[in-house]
């Protein structure tokens, strides 16, 4: 079993880092791209006993007072087989 | 004169420690190291949380160090009212840590910003602010690719109306203006306090800016501002 948690800045953050992703793929013709958002992605390997509820649980806990800073991040978290 | 002991917090890849331990050397007063791993800060007058890339910046900015178990030594002091100070990664743990509102992120340029700055003095009454002449400009430098402060709108407000903003970065004559701004912070913020205003949190480096070799002694006012303070609590304790 798999956490999978991807972490993307907050829209009302300055995202310099995804401004200039979206400039250089203007460069290289990539026009029609409105907007880039540069993350993270976390994946965590659980045991194959583990109950994916209580995991999900555990790892939201995580998520929100280690794994993402919620004053400028938001984070999506999956628990897959 | 009365010595004051320092606290400077080393975490693994903190490199502005020995610059802190020896400014505060420099100003008469006791410094030492306190490993990260330590459960006490032992019989210490203030906490100086220094500069570097604890734990190599990994996930995010102190967000390692703050889990550290010196970090619970250093709120319990905070708590009872400690003077806390932390410089640039120190700044940046203390936010992690929830001991001050929001959070440094990517500079707005993507640079690693390494240059004197020059900074206003928004509020002299703080600890880490009180022996700042009024008006007095201070030079000293930063060095950092994450200091551009972040909050959201309801906390810079507070911020601004309780007087937490203790820093802005200005040009020369003292002009708050985008092209002085070496990070992106909003409101050209530098450095900010608690509400109960004993824990303080800055991006620029004071303790490289006590001695004159180095091109600036204006960092001094900040150490002692500190000292200043404990100075006056001391002597209210023996009355």
């Amino acid at each position: 079993m798999k956490a999978k948690i991807i972490i993307t800045p907050k829209k009302a953050v300055l995202d310099p880092q995804g401004k200039t992703v979206q400039n250089a793929l203007a460069h290289l013709g990539y026009t029609d791209v409105t907007a880039v958002h540069v993350g993270k992605y976390i994946e965590i390997e659980l045991g194959s006993n583990t109950d994916p509820q209580k995991a999900r649980e555990a790892l939201d806990e995580a998520c929100h007072k280690f794994l993402s800073n919620p004053i400028i991040e938001d984070y999506q978290l999956e628990i897959v087989p | 004169m009365s010595i004051f002991r320092f606290a400077v917090i080393q975490f693994p890849a903190s490199n502005c420690d020995q610059d802190a331990v020896h400014a505060i050397r420099v100003l008469g007063h006791s410094a030492d190291y306190v490993w990260h791993k330590e459960a006490s800060l032992g019989n210490v007058d203030a906490v100086i949380i220094p500069g570097g890339f604890s734990y190599g910046d990994y996930l995010r900015t102190g967000a390692i160090a703050r889990f550290s178990p010196v970090m619970q030594a250093v709120r319990r002091f905070a708590d009872e009212g400690g003077l806390v100070l932390g410089i640039c990664n120190g700044f940046q743990i203390l936010c992690e840590a929830g001991m001050l509102p929001g959070a440094l992120i990517r500079n707005r340029s993507l640079q690693f910003r390494c240059e004197h700055v020059f900074l206003k003095t928004v509020t002299r009454d703080s600890p880490f602010t009180r022996s700042i002449p009024e008006g007095r400009l201070l030079k000293i430098p930063v060095a950092h690719g994450e200091g551009c402060y972040y909050a959201d709108e309801p906390t810079l407000s507070r911020l601004a109306s309780n007087g937490q903003i203790l820093w802005k970065y200005c040009d020369v004559s003292g002009q708050i203006t985008d092209s002085a701004n070496p990070n992106g912070s909003l409101l050209n913020i530098a450095g900010i306090c608690n509400e109960a205003r004993n824990v303080a949190g800055m991006m620029p480096h004071p303790e490289r800016a006590c001695e004159s070799i180095l091109g600036s002694e204006d960092g001094r006012m900040v150490f002692e501002s500190m000292i200043g303070t404990l100075r006056l609590a001391r002597a209210s304790a023996a009355a």
